[in-house]
């Protein structure tokens, strides 16, 4: 088995392995605070958010606050199984190097 | 044949280094956005000293002119009751005030956000415990029952810290921790709620402010 056999390519990428980050840590995060935090455009993190969901790795909330319509994101169970296996094959690489 | 494994080797080793150092990168990252999207910015630790000074300087003016001669009870309508009750709620808000302007100075000078989501649960996570606390003090006190006044600020104060810690940088929670066991030894050791109301409210914001205040400038 191959060192690198456990990295995620889904979460090689920055913006999506920020997003992982977030999500991981907090219940629900909006589409307004996930750009601010990761400050990239709106077309951006709407194509990478569309990637993690269609790995069933996060889940899409829509709803509206008044009018406004207020877009949530969550980790699902998988995306929390996978980031942390991921994170484990980046420790043991870096481990490794050492 | 040696020779093209050594390259091989080699190749490997120099492309699997520059990975590497690509994944600490990735792992520094994913610290720094778990920290920011989740964690407020840490309160100011002159707000802490800050907080500490008023509290003594409250009970100093306590001490000097309201509590009541030996023998003597304070009770609920009596005028140093009140005024005692008037000091209290003054420490309180400048204590807010002060960690509120303090704060978000500080935040506008590492370019942060001081109202987001993380502040509100921050907020609802410290005020649950503390209302709780408060509300039941009042009740206790309208039934006469002074003794434990201060054991269950510090009690209910330690909770507050304590709960809020998950939302905030740094070491909050050990300073409610020593609050809750300030609280439950001035429970056992009735008659001295003032001397622990003091070290708690007092002297541990200095000298929780002051370990934080050195902590920053570093």
């Amino acid at each position: 088995m191959g060192l690198i056999d456990n990295i995620n390519k889904l979460f090689d990428h920055r913006i999506r392995l920020g997003m992982m980050s977030i999500l991981v840590v907090n219940e629900s995060v909006d589409f307004k605070r996930l750009k601010e935090l990761l400050e990239v455009t709106d077309g951006n993190l709407a194509s990478h958010t569309k990637t993690l969901e269609k790995a069933k790795y996060i889940v899409v909330e829509k709803s509206f606050i008044g009018r406004k319509p207020n877009t949530r994101y969550k980790i699902t169970k998988e995306g929390k199984a996978a980031f942390e296996k991921h994170i484990e094959a980046l420790e043991n690489l870096i481990k490794q190097q050492r | 044949m040696v020779q093209i494994q050594f390259l091989f080797n080699f190749e490997f080793q120099s492309t699997f280094k520059m990975d590497s150092n690509k994944y600490l990168d990735d792992i520094s990252k994913i610290k720094d956005l778990m920290h920011r999207s989740s964690r407020f910015i840490s309160l100011s630790g002159l707000s802490g000293i800050m907080a500490g000074i008023y509290a003594l300087t409250g009970a100093l003016f306590t001490y000097l002119f309201l509590l009541p001669e030996p023998g003597q009870y304070l009770t609920l309508h009596s005028w140093n009751f009140r005024l005692i009750i008037i000091i209290l709620i003054s420490v309180a808000l400048l204590s807010v005030l002060t960690g509120y302007l303090l704060t978000s100075k500080k935040a506008k000078k590492n370019n942060e956000k001081i109202w987001d989501e993380t502040t509100k649960r921050l907020l609802i996570s410290f005020l649950v415990p503390l209302v709780t606390g408060g509300v039941y003090i009042l009740i206790k006190l309208n039934s006469q029952h002074y003794g434990l006044t201060a054991s269950l600020m510090l009690i209910f104060y330690g909770l507050a810290l304590v709960n809020a810690s998950k939302y905030t940088l740094g070491n909050v929670k050990y300073l409610g921790y020593a609050e809750i066991i300030l609280g439950l030894v001035c429970a056992a050791l009735p008659g001295y709620g003032f001397w622990f109301w003091i070290v708690g409210f007092g002297f541990f914001h200095i000298l929780y402010g002051s370990l934080v205040y050195f902590k920053e400038e570093k």
